[in-house]
């Protein structure tokens, strides 16, 4: 039997570790799982430590935790963050089989534990002090019986880094282009031939998810970051301010003995009123 | 408590992997179900190398690792180079070759 701090811990810890788990598979965004996934390997690394690994424990650590997990993330942030999973079913009623067939994987693995003849243990405390201490234990079994594994464990690491260098590299098929040939395809495209305007003039709002304003009050939509477009993080700037900064302008042109600028089109407020409502209906619910 | 729990925990922890690399689609998510799998089988090692009391078992758990280690940076650039030809990381849409 184990002391009872040890239970304790354990308890604990396995809590955490198939919480981590479940919440990996559960989770529809790929940085969700992954730092689910980074939880469970750190209750994973402490189990290790209270079995008396504590070499695999601080490896778990810094290999796992530390450097798989940064690469599992630096590959979603190149593959897109909003990545999410899609719930279309391709094949009609797998999902539901494999639940169904993991259960009875996990009951068949349970069950061939609970018969298995394991009712004393004796614990790695002895060989560890026979060795004088967890590393040199372990690493005078690397270096003598498991030598030519060993080898071929490095043999493996550098075939490996070689492939991903080999799948990742791309050959530049096209002459990359000048600044003077970009500027002739703008002018021949014709779409947008000067520069995109900036984001938030009005002195008011000077932050990059606020549109610019045109002459005529209506926001510009082009003006704000497309990223921060398609997340649809860009600011709305409420109609009652738009009222105002049209009766400014009025009041400034009267000022000046100018033409009052177009007062803005009826339709532009109502479009800006009616959103307005929807998301006090949205929060309201 | 009998160390006997964490060989539990172990099957646990597989057959949600399992479970997860069956019903996901996100490339990049079935490859962590596969790591946790992975570490199920080294929490099972841990367990054994302590049960039997010789430190082989830590010695495996340690290759297993570096395999996994190997394992995941090909898979990753294998998902990279998929994704820059098809522009999903769903496994669902890596069909060119199907009838």
């Amino acid at each position: 039997m184990t002391s009872t701090g040890e239970a304790v811990q354990f308890w604990v810890l396995a809590v955490v570790a198939v919480g981590g788990a479940l919440g990996m598979v559960l989770c529809r965004k790929a940085v969700h799982s992954a730092l689910c996934l980074a939880g469970t390997m750190i209750a994973l690394a402490i189990c290790y430590m209270a079995e008396g690994a504590v070499f695999l424990g601080i490896v778990q650590i810094v290999v796992y935790t530390g450097a798989i997990m940064m690469l599992f993330l630096f590959v979603v942030m190149l593959v897109g963050v909003s990545s999410a999973d899609s719930v279309k079913e391709v094949l009609k009623g797998q999902r539901v089989a494999a639940v169904v067939g993991g259960l009875g994987f996990g009951v068949l693995l349970c069950a061939g534990i609970a018969n298995a003849n394991l009712h004393s243990f004796q614990g790695v405390g002895a060989a560890n002090q026979a060795a004088g201490g967890n590393v040199p234990g372990l690493a005078a079994l690397i270096f003598t019986r498991y030598v030519w594994a060993f080898e071929v464990t490095g043999a493996l690491l550098i075939t490996a880094a070689v492939g991903a260098m080999v799948l990742t590299h791309r050959e530049a098929t096209e002459v990359k282009q000048s600044q003077r040939e970009l500027a002739e395809q703008r002018v021949r495209l014709g779409t947008q031939v000067t520069p995109l305007p900036a984001p938030g003039v009005y002195a008011r709002h000077n932050a990059v998810d606020a549109p610019g304003l045109l002459p005529d009050g209506t926001p510009a939509e082009i003006s704000v970051n497309p990223t921060l477009r398609q997340r649809g993080q860009m600011r709305h700037l409420g109609s009652d301010l738009l009222r105002r900064m049209g009766e400014l302008e009025q009041s400034t042109a009267g000022w000046l003995g100018r033409k009052a600028p177009k007062p803005r089109s009826g339709a532009e407020l109502a479009r800006v009123e009616s959103e307005e409502t929807e998301q006090r209906e949205v929060e309201s619910k | 408590m009998n160390p006997v729990n964490y060989l539990y925990l172990a099957a646990l922890l597989f057959t949600i992997g399992a479970v997860g690399v069956l019903v996901r689609r996100n490339a990049i998510v079935l490859f962590m179900c596969v790591e946790l799998m992975l570490n199920a089988c080294n929490l099972a090692l841990v367990t054994f190398s302590r049960l039997h009391g010789n430190l082989d078992g830590q010695i495996i758990a340690f290759f297993t690792m570096v395999v996994a280690a190997a394992e995941v940076v090909v898979g990753l650039a294998i998902i990279v180079s998929v994704f820059r030809t098809r522009h999903s990381a769903s496994v669902d849409d890596t069909n060119l070759m199907k009838l």
